[in-house]
């Protein structure tokens, strides 16, 4: 099976639906002849032509706009916004507009569009390329929100985003881009040439939206982490030695609650790590769902560790990211209560 | 302190508040039949001036005059005051309807009725408007039942929307209505994609987007700009400057750029102004824009100039921020008066068949008010149901969406 990198698997995942289906046009800045500025359109454009892959001026509001015009025609546009950071100029039309397009017009008009937005920390890209934003969206009626942790499932979910007849925001930890990253910024970077998840197939396949995953079967504590915060807290157990099982949620919204609970009601205990900032953050819902529906089965309060509430810092990149040490104290803290 | 001038900040202000005479004599009105008629490929460099200048088609005695005259034969032309008049007693009805609590809201189209009815008849089937809340006259020109469009204002059990949406956001794909929003300018930029996806497909359809005077203010109407002119799309750009965004007079809006149609000539698109009140003229230069869209010459923009007669929606009293006269003092008159002339001046038409058919529309109308009635209204009657509220939030209804609707028991 080949090797692939998370660029390339997400680029593979776009070749693929552009090949399967006439329909599938993608556009953003930098996206045509350049290929990106992360290299996950290289290519494209040459292959499909520039009506299928194309430049964009630069112009959030544009571009979503524009490609919800295209999904009510008919087509799938999947769409580029360079850094998560800069969605906001797109917001009314993502949340007023594409969320919105099937619910206001009784199934009239419909926007199967994805928006790719490269997001996560870990990379000192300070405060407007490291923003954490799925919050935003998984607070709007009417999105899906996906954040892969790996090749495999980036392709597979980019794949299933794509073939989703809803808007789906995708967003790409690009501080897994290259290689996985459990937040020792002081060891040397791995890349995905020797982990399992780097294996993606060539042909089409679908890892299917709103299915979590077990990463690391455990006994002791569940960990709910996405992104990043996956690679982080599988090796925050192993160092630790704490027997947690980390679930790689895949899909924010919507939510495999039944895998969470599931774990909950057997491990007792629940930690959600995610690199966003904590107050109104996704992990305060996680964390409500789980005193819900797993209230009697909990041996300890469900904490969360998470971005400090400040905006992305640079220089105090690893002060501010919840690397291992962090999450590790937590779990310990965890399993003494 | 330094000598140096102290800045002072510029408000703009209409030239009348309530109490004062209303006055437009700084409008300049040119004569019916005087700008020119270019060519639809022509080069936009060539028609600077038709930015600045208003194209009209109807004179002072109700003469079609001048090289946009033509564009419509009599019979056409009588269906055009038919659809105003339908649209016009459609408002007076709905008005009504509110201030009888049989809706919550409305929003009239007093004055501006050309607008849309005659620019619907400048598209083809299959060809996609992305309105505003206020051209409904793209839905009665095009066909679309009355009696739908009230279901929808009465959000009762027969809304097509099914009760989700608030009075005249109508939707209609058949019927090349896009979906309205309640966000202005939205739908601007996206009847660009719209447009540049059928050129993307080799298609033969294309997009009018619509936003108002106000609205141009906002970020989507320079998205739509920028991505109609880079991409060529085939849309045309229709600007309805009637002078008022609800108490906010155009000029605040408009600052210092003359006309809404300048606006268009930084970025290299044809931009037209027209009279809004003039069926002919509105049909004319509309049938030249949709023209140079579907020959892929490119995007048009054309500027409406017409007056808001009305008050801005059923929440709204104009007579707090214009004087009351305003409307009659306005110099481009009627556009269903200015039709009805016109066609009584080339023998088409008579006083007595305008009354005749004013009280046959009537007698539509109400007839369409009852029917809808019998479905509901708001308060009373057949509504939809909560299970509708449910539906449609996704294609396939999610886990939690399942749960929340079964907590509320359906």
């Amino acid at each position: 099976m080949p090797r692939m990198t998370m660029i390339e698997a997400i680029r593979s995942a776009m070749d693929v639906s552009m090949e399967r289906d006439d329909d599938v046009v993608v556009f953003g800045e930098d996206v045509g002849y350049f290929g990106g500025v992360f290299r996950c359109t290289q290519g494209l454009q040459q292959k499909y032509g520039k009506t299928r892959c194309f430049d964009a001026p630069i112009n959030e509001s544009g571009i979503v706009g524009a490609a919800i015009g295209m999904a009510a025609y008919g087509l799938k546009p999947c769409v580029e916004i360079q850094f998560a950071d800069y969605m906001y100029p797109a917001y009314d039309q993502l949340t007023q507009e594409a969320a919105r397009l099937r619910y206001r017009s009784n199934g009239d008009f419909t926007c199967g569009i994805t928006v790719r937005m490269p997001t996560g920390g870990g990379i000192f890209g300070g405060q407007t390329h490291s923003q954490s934003p799925e919050a935003l969206f998984t607070h709007v009626c009417g999105l899906q929100v996906v954040v892969p942790s790996n090749p495999y499932d980036a392709k597979g979910l980019l794949i299933a985003s794509i073939e989703n007849p809803d808007p789906v925001i995708f967003l790409e930890p690009k501080r897994l881009y290259n290689g996985p990253f459990d937040g020792h910024h002081d060891r040397p970077v791995t890349s995905w040439a020797g982990h399992p998840l780097g294996e993606v197939p060539a042909e089409h396949y679908v890892v299917p939206l709103g299915k979590a995953v077990v990463r690391r079967p455990g006994s002791a504590v569940t960990v709910l982490a996405y992104g990043t915060m996956v690679h982080v807290a599988e090796a925050t157990a192993e160092e630790t030695g704490i027997d947690a099982e980390v679930i790689d949620l895949r899909t924010l919204m919507p939510l495999d609650l039944d895998t969470i609970v599931t774990s909950v009601k057997k491990t007792g205990r629940c930690l959600v790590v995610h690199e966003a900032t904590l107050t109104s953050g996704f992990g305060a819902e996680l964390a409500a769902l789980v005193q819900e529906h797993c209230f009697y089965h909990l041996e300890a309060p469900v904490i969360r560790v998470a971005g400090w509430d400040t905006p992305y810092p640079h220089a105090q990149e690893w002060d501010y990211f919840p690397g291992p040490a962090r999450v590790g104290r937590a779990l310990r803290d965890m399993m003494e209560a | 302190m330094t000598d140096g001038q102290r800045l002072s900040l510029h408000v703009p202000e209409p030239e009348v508040r309530p109490g004062g005479k209303p006055d437009f004599s700084n409008v300049p009105i040119p004569k019916a039949g005087s700008v020119r008629r270019p060519e639809v490929d022509v080069d936009p460099k060539e028609i600077r001036d038709l930015a600045y200048s208003i194209i009209r088609v109807l004179d002072r005695e109700g003469e079609a005059v001048g090289p946009w005259a033509g564009s419509l034969t009599p019979e056409e032309l009588m269906e055009g005051l038919k659809h105003m008049m339908l649209l016009r007693v459609f408002d007076s009805r709905m008005l009504m309807a509110q201030r009888q609590g049989k809706t919550s809201f409305y929003m009239q189209h007093l004055g501006e009725e050309a607008v849309s009815c005659a620019f619907r008849k400048a598209l083809l089937p299959g060809d996609m408007n992305f309105p505003t809340y206020r051209q409904a006259g793209l839905l009665i020109a095009g066909g679309y039942p009355m009696v739908e469009m009230m279901n929808q204002i009465y959000s009762n059990d027969a809304d097509p929307l099914k009760g989700r949406q608030l009075p005249i956001m109508y939707s209609s794909k058949e019927f090349g209505f896009f979906t309205i929003s309640g966000n202005l300018a939205t739908q601007y930029v996206q009847a660009v994609g719209w447009a540049m996806a059928s050129a993307i497909k080799n298609d033969t359809k294309i997009a009018a987007a619509w936003i108002g005077d106000g609205s141009t203010a906002e970020s989507d109407f320079h998205s739509a700009l920028v991505f109609a002119s880079t991409y060529r799309a085939p849309v045309v750009l229709n600007v309805v400057n009637n002078q008022w965004a609800i108490s906010t007079f155009q000029g605040v809006a408009r600052g210092g750029s003359g006309t809404f149609a300048a606006r268009g000539l930084g970025y290299g698109l044809p931009s037209l102004r027209v009279d809004g009140n003039d069926y002919l003229a509105v049909h004319a230069v509309a049938k030249w824009a949709a023209e140079r869209a579907r020959r892929n010459i490119g995007p048009t923009l054309v500027e409406y100039v017409t007056y808001r007669v009305g008050a801005h929606s059923t929440s709204d009293d104009p007579s707090a921020y214009r004087p009351k006269e305003e409307s009659e003092a306005w110099p481009l008159g009627d556009p269903v008066i200015r039709l009805k002339n016109h066609l009584i001046r080339i023998g088409a038409w008579s006083e007595e068949r305008h009354k005749q058919m004013e009280a046959e529309i009537r007698d539509t109308v109400v007839a369409a008010q009852k029917e809808a009635e019998r479905h509901g209204t708001l308060h009373s009657g057949g509504r939809p149901s909560m299970r509708d509220m449910f539906e449609g939030v996704y294609a396939e209804m999610p886990p939690h969406l399942k749960r929340q609707r079964q907590q509320a028991g359906v």
